[in-house]
């Protein structure tokens, strides 16, 4: 006790012996993290917008998906997973009990088609997006559009954006089993959907935010907006997870922290996130 | 005293040269280990047969530890086979014609550009190839067959083609340029014609070391992941033609790693993919070795 109470006096004299504006609090430390992709870019953008805050703590943060993520930090080799989807899905049950969730944004899952086909097909009804998306419906003109074959465009089975794809917008529906174009990652699938007439496919807001090569296309009238996430009406969002194992010390604290306060929020949302602070619906 | 050092040097440098070798050895070993250790997962832990592996279709593993999906990869398998067979079916009447124009046609352009040229070719990464593949060659199948899409068996097939060319064309220049002159002088000296030696003398001759060239092309084209992944497609179907898109093992493994739970059913499957190539590039050793060995007993025999 008065070993810890000596040595944090003598980091307060040392602190404040460096610069003078510096305090006794002042952070230090280092923060590791790795996961999901979908989320690394803003991320990315805490950590930087935090280190200007607390110049003294180093923050290593990898991607490798999320099923990555979670064993990393399942494991205690770094210190915040992140994730798309729940622990749960993707650990055995005592390792994911083990683990603390911490719910830092919404992300919202837009349908995106070729320009071409945006322009005569603006909404789907839900059974017309299961229907497409199952391989029951083959051509766009069968749902208004023009004569053109349907193109689908899909992520990899284990990709935290088609499980919450699935579960939200086909209500539990497996996408057609090979009859899909899989793509890597969310860009490429937006390169594909751009170059291809007749495609479909869909990813995150985010990549969105930029970018009009292509369509976006409401379900059952509901345009994929922030404002319909937070308000409940567009079904297809999902929370970001950051994962710590067991409570997470004082600096990884204070990060979750910042990335959930009112302060950085409008960073959340000018990236194309929603914050989970100001959802009007939970899950 | 001099002696104790010349000794110590003598121990010394020949104990690190044995340890580095053994190194090579153990780690190749080793990553063999693993990848059984990581792959028979799909049959001794979640209980599929290997019969289901290979010849199924059906393929939906769980992606968690309790298993119960299905984990057939045929569809993988064959993406893999046929791409790589059509590459091999371009690049290698290609790579054997350039081989023999370094060698034997024009050695002087040969070595001083032909020869440079293609060994450029080996070090562009495939990174590379992939894009230029995704940015031209999909389009123009596309517009030139009036496809859908440009994913196609054929695409990924022109893009090892041209990968797997330096290969076979550099380790075929090599066989080729092995054949004793004399063997050539001796022909000429008959009165046969630049055609006949080269036709009738030199390819026979070189025959061994033109099929390891082809090998080796194989087993690049079999392993290369990055590159057919931008242009096949990625479609989980047999496909119906060299136009259809498909899928093939290295893609299937790289873009479901991430992922996949660790240890869970999909990962092992994963694992057993990885296990199967590591199986094929094996087989491949195999291949050149009969070959070379094969072909030095011919040798031999009919001096």
């Amino acid at each position: 006790m008065i070993k810890k109470a000596l040595a944090l006096g003598l980091a307060g004299v040392m602190a404040v012996g460096m610069t003078a504006s510096v305090s006794a609090e002042e952070l230090s430390g280092s923060i590791t993290g790795s996961g999901s992709s979908a989320l690394l870019p803003l991320a990315q953008n805490v950590a930087d917008a935090f280190k200007e805050l607390h110049p003294d703590v180093s923050i290593t943060l990898n991607g490798g998906g999320s099923g990555t993520g979670l064993k990393q930090v399942s494991d205690g080799s770094v210190d915040i997973g992140n994730s798309d989807v729940e622990a749960e899905t993707k650990l055995e049950a005592d390792a994911a009990a083990e683990l603390v969730d911490h719910k830092v944004c919404v992300v919202t899952m837009a349908t995106i088609v070729n320009k071409e086909v945006g322009e005569s097909v603006t909404s789907l009804t839900k059974d017309q997006l299961i229907d497409i998306f199952t391989g029951e419906i083959t051509n766009w003109s069968e749902v208004g559009g023009p004569d053109e074959e349907i193109i689908l465009i899909s992520r990899p089975q284990t990709s935290g954006t088609r499980a919450l794809f699935k579960e939200y917008a086909l209500d539990g529906n497996e996408e057609l089993s090979g009859g899909s174009l899989e793509t890597d990652d969310s860009g490429t699938l937006l390169q594909s959907v751009a170059d291809n007439e007749g495609a479909i496919g869909y990813v995150a807001l985010p990549y969105l935010l930029e970018n009009d090569t292509v369509s976006t296309v409401a379900i059952d009238g509901v345009e994929p907006t922030m404002e319909n996430t937070y308000n409940g009406t567009y079904p297809v969002w999902g929370y970001e997870h950051m994962y710590t194992k067991g409570e997470p010390n004082e600096v990884v604290q204070a990060f979750l922290d910042f990335m959930m306060s009112e302060e950085y929020g409008e960073q959340i949302e000018a990236q194309g996130y929603c914050m989970t602070s100001k959802m009007e619906v939970e899950r | 005293m001099k002696k104790k050092s010349l000794f110590w040097k003598e121990h010394f440098w020949h104990g690190l040269i044995t340890c580095c070798g053994l190194l090579v050895i153990v780690l190749t070993l080793a990553i063999g280990a693993f990848l059984v250790y990581k792959g028979s997962g799909t049959f001794t832990k979640y209980g599929h047969s290997i019969f289901e592996f290979f010849f199924s279709s059906k393929w939906a593993p769980a992606d968690n530890s309790t298993g119960g999906g299905a984990v057939g990869a045929a569809v993988y398998i064959v993406g893999s086979l046929s791409t790589c067979g059509l590459a091999l079916l371009i690049a290698a009447p290609f790579s054997i014609a350039a081989a023999i124009f370094m060698t034997e046609i024009s050695p002087k352009l040969g070595k001083s550009i032909f020869r440079p040229a293609v060994e450029l070719f080996v070090g562009i990464p495939s990174v590379i190839y992939g894009w230029v593949g995704l940015t031209t060659l999909v389009p123009a199948i596309k517009e030139l067959f009036d496809l859908n899409m440009g994913y196609s068996v054929l695409a990924a097939g022109i893009v090892l083609a041209v990968m797997i060319f330096p290969t076979i064309t550099t380790i075929a220049a090599d066989a080729l340029k092995s054949v004793p002159n004399d063997y050539r002088k001796a022909a000429y000296g008959l009165g046969a014609t630049r055609w006949q030696v080269i036709h009738q003398i030199v390819l026979p001759a070189a025959k061994p070391g033109i099929f390891t060239g082809i090998v080796m092309g194989l087993a690049r084209a079999f392993g290369e992941a990055l590159a057919v992944a931008m242009v096949i497609g990625k479609m989980r179907a047999f496909p119906k033609s060299i136009l259809s898109p498909t899928t093939n093992l290295t893609s299937a493994i790289a873009s479901d790693m991430g992922g996949a739970m660790e240890g869970g059913e999909y990962n092992t499957a994963l694992w057993t993919m990885a296990l199967l190539l590591f199986l094929i590039s094996l087989l491949f050793i195999f291949i050149i070795h009969r070959i070379v060995a094969k072909g030095g007993a011919e040798k031999d025999g009919s001096k």
